[in-house]
């Protein structure tokens, strides 16, 4: 936000901010992960993180929030394209058909009995694309003059 | 290797994504993306013998059954398509190096190449009606980012018209696909073929046949919904118009063709009828805009419809000659309309202007050149022994077979205002006085001169070596003709 000649105080913005961003980005993170029982997955938990960071623009500005996280946008849209297409393109070198998941259970150490499946993955970098593109357009959009 | 046939797809594919991370260095842009696609082309030729030798291939994603997953199917005539898709992309990115500029090639000129070969390759390959929509709006996409790619004034205004007919044309596809699954009540291609022939083509399967044809013919640019294509394709540069010309329109001329000869192929006296009539006015129109104008890019945009038309009436014969021919001249068109959008960005690289009444005399400075346009000239028109000759004939043959015996000799009278349109480019650029040039550095020039010889004499070994060809080009027409071969090869093993 640009500096006024009246001087603004956002404190109570930047302050809420502060405390629900991590609400929202808890809840991207709950809804991503229950994407394969229950609506959700990587597409609304990457709208809904990228929305995180938007509510971070509006309470302070494009730079600080840079600087809070120094993340290119633009990498991690293709880290996530790559990181999708290899989970698909995995099947191949085990003689599978593209895009074949593999699924098992698992017993991890805190939570117990779980299935782990590689559609996470997959989704994980829908995630990613997401977040990238989305962030991309809004950061280019308001740094333009 | 059940994947194989998608090697072509998810090369260029994964090349476009890691392109990305080197936006800035150009050096290492232009080596991955030539080197890759160098090995796309290799493996596309290898599918296209496999397919050759083994008959038709098919992968369904993730292991499903049949009509149930998204299957993917390499016959005769994708496998050619893409093939000559990756070949020709090929010489083009070689030609960019000389020709984008580097502004555009920092900000994602070679991953939008990239993605929209995989756009174009994924709709020739794919068995599944929507999956064909994605990856026609893969190639969209991508076809968006480079017509606006520099942002110059005439870019900007021609790529919101552009972006404006698309989304229209994409709303109708959607709307299109949703009529038919809700009769059909699939979306895999070769069952939607049982389950229409199941219940013989009632008419609001006839009504969806004209709708896809509207929308498939805003793609490939048919009369009367051309409007788009010619000034839309003059606003992007020299080497994104070539890429335009050779791939873009042909996607819906596949689209065309794979629909009417796989979906609706049980009340051909209308449906056919009507592609026809089409094709003979998309050709009328194409030649009167070809004579009309003095622009050189306009006189070979508007061949492009010319070729539509033509290809689409082979289509329209739907039998063995008319659809084999409508095959020989598709490859033929892709290739020697890439050939001539690099042959006159040359000229209007050297000239500085596309006017044609500004040019002349290039024939004293650069005779071969001249002498390579005047064969790629004749080839386009369909002079014996070159490449657009046996096509035609065999779309004649096929014409006169069906008893369209008057619209068959339009199409040979149309190849004379043809001739005649690129040959005035050839007197006026290269005969005549003096015209105007501007300074070009060698090595640009012979950057840009190479790829294009090299693909004018493709096209000539095309048309002289037409034996050689024939057995794909037998196996494509004859997956065509008889819908029942594609059908039986996707659904071996499928579930009742």
């Amino acid at each position: 936000m640009k500096a006024n000649k009246l001087k603004t105080n956002d404190l109570i913005l930047q302050f809420t901010a502060k405390i629900v961003f991590f609400i929202i980005f808890f809840f991207s993170i709950h809804i991503f992960f229950a994407g394969h029982y229950t609506p959700g997955g990587g597409f609304v938990g990457g709208l809904l993180t990228s929305s995180a960071i938007v509510l971070l623009v509006i309470a302070f500005d494009l730079k600080t929030v840079r600087k809070i996280l120094p993340i290119n946008y633009m990498y991690m849209t293709a880290t996530g394209l790559i990181l999708a297409l290899a989970t698909a393109a995995f099947p191949i070198f085990v003689g599978k058909p593209f895009f074949t998941h593999f699924f098992d259970y698992f017993d991890l150490p805190l939570f117990g009995k779980t299935s782990l499946h590689t559609a996470a993955l997959f989704d994980l970098g829908v995630f990613l694309v997401v977040v990238g593109v989305t962030m991309t357009i809004i950061q280019t959009i308001g740094e333009d003059e | 290797m059940i994947n194989f046939l998608l090697f072509p797809i998810l090369i260029t594919f994964f090349t476009g994504m890691i392109l990305i991370f080197f936006q800035k260095n150009i050096f290492m842009q232009r080596s991955i993306s030539l080197i890759s696609l160098a090995t796309a082309t290799i493996c596309a030729f290898l599918v296209m013998l496999q397919v050759q030798r083994e008959g038709i291939q098919s992968v369904t994603f993730g292991n499903w059954p049949v009509p149930y997953g998204i299957t993917m199917v390499a016959d005769g005539v994708s496998t050619l398509l893409v093939f000559t898709s990756l070949l020709l992309a090929f010489f083009l990115i070689w030609y960019s190096f000389g020709s984008i500029g580097k502004e555009r090639e920092h900000f994602f000129y070679y991953p939008g190449i990239m993605f929209i070969l995989t756009g174009v390759n994924g709709a020739f390959t794919t068995g599944d009606i929507f999956n064909m929509f994605v990856f026609f709006e893969v190639l969209l996409m991508s076809s968006y980012l480079l017509i606006v790619l520099g942002g110059e004034k005439k870019q900007l205004r021609e790529s919101i018209q552009y972006l404006l007919v698309n989304i229209i044309s994409s709303a109708l596809f959607v709307i299109t696909v949703a009529y038919l699954y809700s009769v059909v009540g699939t979306l895999s291609m070769a069952d939607i073929s049982v389950k229409i022939a199941e219940i013989n083509q009632p008419g609001i399967i006839t009504t969806i046949a004209v709708l896809f044809l509207v929308v498939f013919g805003l793609k490939a640019a048919i009369f009367p919904l051309y409007f788009w294509l010619p000034s839309s394709y003059a606003a992007p540069p020299i080497p994104v118009l070539a890429l335009f010309g050779a791939l873009l329109t042909k996607v819906g001329v596949y689209a065309i063709m794979r629909t009417y000869t796989l979906f609706f192929v049980h009340d051909i006296a209308f449906t056919h009828q009507l592609l026809l009539i089409f094709a003979v006015l998309t050709i009328i129109a194409g030649c009167i805009g070809a004579l009309a104008h003095f622009d050189v890019k306009q006189i070979i945009i508007y061949n492009i419809v010319i070729a539509v038309g033509v290809i689409l009436f082979g289509a329209a014969q739907m039998n063995f000659d008319g659809l084999e021919g409508a095959m020989f001249y598709l490859i033929h068109d892709m290739i020697i309309k890439a050939a001539l959008f690099m042959l006159v960005g040359i000229i209007i690289y050297i000239t500085g202007t596309s006017d044609l009444r500004k040019m002349g005399g290039l024939m004293k400075k650069y005779p071969s050149l001249g002498w390579f346009y005047l064969i790629a000239a004749f080839g386009l028109a369909g002079i014996p022994p070159l490449s657009g000759f046996i096509g035609k004939l065999l779309i004649v043959q096929g014409g006169f077979a069906a008893g369209n015996t008057g619209t068959s000799i339009f199409i040979l009278a149309s190849s004379l205002i043809v001739l005649l349109s690129v040959i005035r480019i050839f007197l006026y650029a290269f005969w005549g006085k003096e015209g105007q040039t501007v300074q070009i550095q060698e090595k640009t020039y012979k950057q840009l001169y190479y790829p294009t010889v090299i693909l004018v004499v493709i096209s000539i070994v095309y048309g002289v070596g037409a034996e050689w060809v024939t057995p794909f080009m037998d196996a494509a027409a004859h997956v065509l003709t008889d819908p029942s071969v594609y059908i039986e090869a996707v659904m071996k093993g499928a579930q009742p």
